[in-house]
């Protein structure tokens, strides 16, 4: 059957169908009206009448014309789709015949799509989707800068002169953090929230989507307190109730009106975690909105039309003018002044280089599953065109070998790319659990369609381009009637040799430069990890306790509070000792004060050094295991009085760096500290020298001073409880069965205190080095992928060798040639290969390590080890790749490979 | 003029009733390939001129068959060595032909059996 159709199909295919049909139609009706007259003639009609009654007997051709047109147009669709499953099952056999082939091919693909698609999906939204306001890119911050550049909050009167005399900007908002407690309905829950000038959300572009914003006239001391809901806040906790708008709630024990609820896709890119926000009710007066009380965020709008850098100058213009008016109130030399940055850059910041590097990994990920998706076929292409040669000279047309080839390299990329789906959406459902925190917007990643179908998109169409240059090659002509003559010789077609050797070279620097990045983030990673962190922090379980609202309106209130807790913690059983602290190293607590040194004064404090502040409690340094350098810690004397020195004169520690920094040899001991301005510090004496502590992150010490929390001017509401549990079992189940007995015992003293943040510094550990987790994370995922590719990479266009060599090496056994010998010809090709796309990749990875240095930590971008090793493995894994068509190699039988010739 | 209700006249041809031509141009292939006007001629020989039809009507049939599937075509000449459009029965056309006379035989048997008084036969 298939040689009539394809005679009919070659007689249709030169015209179009319509002209066809029809001059077939002509000719069909011409001979039956010429046999009808003939045979009414030769009953005596005229030829003139045989011809009339002829035409009148055949009634009408244009139903006729009509009918063959519709008959045309069906079979050609039942041709068209019978060739398609033809060539499906073709394909279908062929891949099963050659499993190693197809399994080859699929995985390049699915790991190629799904590896780029997922990582590309959480990268995206977070680097590149505008943010969720009007005009976000007319939306920027804030900042001051200190004297090394380095970016500051800014003071409340600050920000109110940047609001009413920068005239590039449109509008200015001020918001600090604020995380009052809900009591009432319902059990005492700390919410997060903001403190925000009246005019934040018009500055975003946002409104409530029930009741209405803050007004000018809220935004001011002693003057009813108001407040916002989110969406979320307004759901879970008030059950999506729109009477709330108006009913009064209390906060910290203060009655405060709801007055709007804001809509469900409001974004808090500011602060993620924010559930409620009121005025910040400041005002010059108050000793908190000085200048140099910088713990005010500011966000602003330009001014439509104005770039940028305009407001900067202007900016900057003002903060020289600042620094001129105040001079002791602003920081005077190196790079001190002020900024704009817009919003989206200032949210991406921390995570930018390093999801642009990411960005960088999935192009090359996707080009080696390219190039390797191209030597399979090329290799397959070379291993069967004996398969071709006997289609040929079975009379197959050209087009349709190509064609069958072409619905093989689609199969092949149907598979991949639902193979490479799955992948992705499991990828990125693992990616952003893996995030870390300050990831922005993570919340908003999904599998995005647009980069799944444009992985699909190139590896298919690599797939097809590749998959056609052997068909048409091997179809070709002049070649296709030789190999019609010659079935089964094994002479060379394919892409020539030097072509496919670069694309496996390309491959092998590729991976070798992922290696050496995820080599390097694994050191850098072992390295933070064994960091000394300054304490002992196993047997450690800590919480964070806010002791603020009505039943606590004075400091001695909440002195008192914390004194009784702290007895009662230390008498649970189990407890080893414990203590309190305003923050917690590794927490994120961030609390900095400037300080001044007796023997060195500053004509302007505001460039002196700063430190982290801890007010402590007695046996915090105990509890935390902090060693004391020289002098003394802090002793129970320390912690008899008030602030105001009756009784014991105002005590500081210091840590080592600090201190040698700051005074040199000089002993530290009997030194005069003031730590932080304003008139209500006493200057207090270093009794201490305390061993570094890492506050901020492993990978650096930060400066410290210790003060006794009773001499502090205030008392911290929020403060951190550190429990040092007993005996040498320090398993998670017995640290949190130690937690859970102090907070029942805390529940039994105040049942409305809430009680935040438990964790072991297990937990803190793993939360601060969540970032460079992450892009390990993603490092080893893409070197694990190219490591994968670039094995099936080499392993092609071996394979592709040994089919085209099967002659030569069966001549060489014949001759005599022994299979050790055979199996390292092969072998020998491969590694020449990956030892040349290694030192390709050892250079660009030299290159990529300095720009990777900002992400690594005690380790340099060019260390020797992890290169060395990276490429060690490599090369292992190239010489198994290698292997397996080496050994098909030596079990060619030699007497087959010859015969066919 | 005419003359709706009488009764045909024994030798004037009846019109072909629909769907009929269809089965009689596979019948007409069953032993041999052929071209239209062989069709045409095969069935007006055995059915000696008594049906009426245009004879562009078996081109239809034949143009329907070859869009089911049930006949196939090829272009081919004649003894005088003209070119003519040859039409094969499929296996296909095979068997929709012998199901197709079956059907088309109980069912005359049943409508005769009704018109004419005769009892109907017990279905198999």
């Amino acid at each position: 059957m298939s040689h009539r159709r394809e005679s009919r199909r070659r007689f249709r295919l030169p015209r179009s169908l319509r002209d066809l049909v029809g001059r077939e139609l002509d000719e069909e009706v011409s001979l039956h009206l010429e046999l009808r007259a003939r045979e009414l003639e030769a009953r005596g009609l005229s030829p003139e009448e045989a011809r009339r009654e002829a035409q009148r007997r055949f009634g009408s051709v244009e139903a006729l014309r009509r009918e063959a047109r519709k008959r045309e147009r069906t079979i050609h669709v039942r041709d068209r789709l019978g060739d398609l499953v033809r060539d499906l099952r073709f394909a279908l056999r062929g891949l099963r015949r050659n499993p190693t082939f197809a399994a080859a091919a699929i995985l390049t693909l699915a790991l190629g799509i799904g590896a780029t698609t997922a990582i590309y999906s959480v990268v995206h939204p977070v680097l590149f989707e505008p943010l969720p306001y009007p005009q976000p890119d007319r939306i920027v911050t804030v900042w001051e800068r200190d004297g090394n550049g380095d970016r500051m909050n800014v003071g409340f009167t600050t920000y109110l002169d940047v609001a009413e005399r920068v005239r590039s900007l449109e509008s200015a908002a001020a918001l600090r953090p604020w995380q009052p407690i809900l009591t009432g309905d319902g059990s005492a829950e700390r919410l997060d929230g903001q403190r925000v000038s009246w005019t934040f959300f018009r500055t975003l572009g946002v409104a409530p989507a029930l009741g209405r914003d803050f007004q000018a006239e809220e935004d001011a001391p002693q003057t009813e307190r108001v407040a916002i809901l989110s969406h979320s806040l307004w759901r879970t906790r008030f059950g999506g109730d729109p009477e709330v708008v108006g009913r009064a709630i209390l906060l910290d024990g203060n009655p405060t009106t709801v007055i709007g609820v804001l809509p469900a896709d409001f974004e808090s890119l500011l602060r993620p975690e924010a559930r409620i926000w009121a005025p910040l009710r400041y005002d010059v007066s108050q000793s908190w909105a000085c200048r140099s009380c910088r713990h005010i965020r500011a966000v602003a709008r330009t001014a439509p039309g104005v770039t940028v850098d305009a407001v900067n100058r202007e900016v900057e213009a003002l903060a020289a003018t600042l620094r001129q008016e105040h001079p002791t109130e602003y920081p005077q030399e190196g790079e001190a002044g002020m900024e704009v940055v817009p919003l989206q850059t200032e949210l991406t910041r921390e995570v930018r280089p390093a999801l642009l590097a990411v960005l960088g990994a999935v192009a090359l990920v996707l080009l080696v599953a390219c190039a390797n998706v191209s030597h399979l076929l090329l290799a397959r292409a070379a291993q069967r065109h004996g398969n071709l040669a006997i289609r040929a000279a079975l009379g197959e047309s050209r087009a349709r070998v190509v064609r069958s080839l072409l619905v093989e390299s689609l199969v092949i990329a149907l598979f991949g790319g639902l193979l490479g789906l799955a992948i992705a959406v499991a990828g990125v459902e693992v990616l952003v659990q893996m995030a870390p925190p300050e990831v922005p917007r993570i919340d908003q990643v999904s599998v995005d369609a647009q980069v799944l179908a444009f992985a699909l998109a190139l590896t298919t169409a690599a797939g097809l381009a590749f998959g056609l240059v052997p068909a048409l090659q091997v179809t070709r002509k002049r070649l296709w009637g030789r190999l019609a003559r010659a079935t089964g010789s094994r002479s060379t077609i394919g892409a020539p040799r030097g072509h496919r050797a670069a694309l496996v070279v390309a491959e092998v620097a590729l991976t070798l430069l992922l290696l050496v990045g995820t080599g390097l983030l694994l050191q850098s990673l072992v390295r933070l990890l064994s960091q000394p962190l300054g304490f002992e922090s196993d047997r450690l379980v800590t919480m964070q306790l806010q002791a603020t609202g009505a039943r606590f309106e004075t400091d001695e209130d909440v002195r008192s509070f914390y004194d009784r807790l702290l007895a009662e913690v230390r008498a649970v059983p189990g407890v080893e000792s414990a203590a309190l602290t305003s923050q917690l190293p590794l927490s994120e607590d961030f609390d900095k004060y400037g300080i001044e040194f007796r023997s060195r004064p500053l004509a302007n404090p505001e460039d002196g050094p700063s430190a982290h502040r801890y007010a402590v409690s007695s046996g915090y340094l105990r509890t935390m295991g902090i060693r004391v350098l020289r002098g003394r810690g802090l002793e129970a004397g320390d912690f008899a009085s008030g602030p105001d020195g009756q009784g014991s004169r105002p005590v500081v520690l210091i840590n080592d760096t600090f201190a040698r920094r700051e005074l040199g040899d000089t002993d530290p001991i009997g030194e005069e500290v003031l730590v932080g301005g304003g008139d209500e510090n006493p200057w207090r004496v270093v009794v201490g020298v305390v061993a570094d502590v890492r506050q901020v992150s492993l990978a650096a010490e930060s400066d410290a001073v210790y003060v006794p929390n009773r001499q502090w001017p205030w008392s911290d509401a929020l403060r951190t409880l550190v429990v040092r549990t007993e005996g040498s079992d320090a398993g998670p189940d017995r640290l949190a069965a130690v937690g859970r007995s102090v907070r029942e015992r805390i529940r039994a003293l105040d049942p409305d205190l809430p009680v935040t943040r438990v964790a072991t510094y297990d937990d803190l550990v793993a939360a601060s080095t969540a970032r460079t987790r992450f892009a390990l994370l993603l490092f080893e995922i893409f070197a694990g992928v190219a490591v994968v590719l670039a094995a099936i990479g080499i392993f092609g266009v071996l394979a592709g060798v040994v089919a085209e060599r099967e002659r030569e090496i069966g001549v060489r056994t014949a001759l005599g040639a022994s299979r050790h010998g055979i199996l390292w010809m092969i072998v020998g090709r491969g590694l020449r290969l990956a030892a040349a796309g290694a030192v390709l990749g050892l250079a660009a990875a030299a290159g990529f390590g300095r720009f990777l240095e900002s992400q690594l930590y005690g380790v340099s971008g060019l260390d020797a080890a992890t290169y060395a090793g990276v490429t060690l493995l490599l090369l292992s894994v190239a010489t198994v790749a290698c292997w397996v068509p080496a050994r098909r190699a030596t079990r060619l039988d030699p007497v087959s490979a010859l015969r066919e010739e | 003029m005419s003359e709706p209700n009488r009764a045909p006249r024994p030798d004037e041809p009846i019109p072909v009733v629909k769907g009929t031509l269809d089965l009689l141009a596979l019948k007409a292939l069953v032993r041999r390939p052929m071209h239209g006007f062989e069709v045409t001629s095969w069935i007006e020989e055995r059915s000696r001129g008594r049906l009426a039809f245009d004879d562009s009507a078996v081109y239809q049939a034949l143009y329907r068959l070859e869009k089911r599937g049930l006949l196939e075509a090829e272009w081919g000449t004649t003894e005088n060595n003209r070119r003519a459009r040859y039409y094969e029965l499929t296996a296909e056309g095979r068997a929709h032909l012998s199901a197709e006379t079956d059907r088309l035989v109980r069912y005359s048997e049943i409508v005769t059996g009704i018109l004419t008084g005769a009892p109907s036969p017990q279905p198999a």
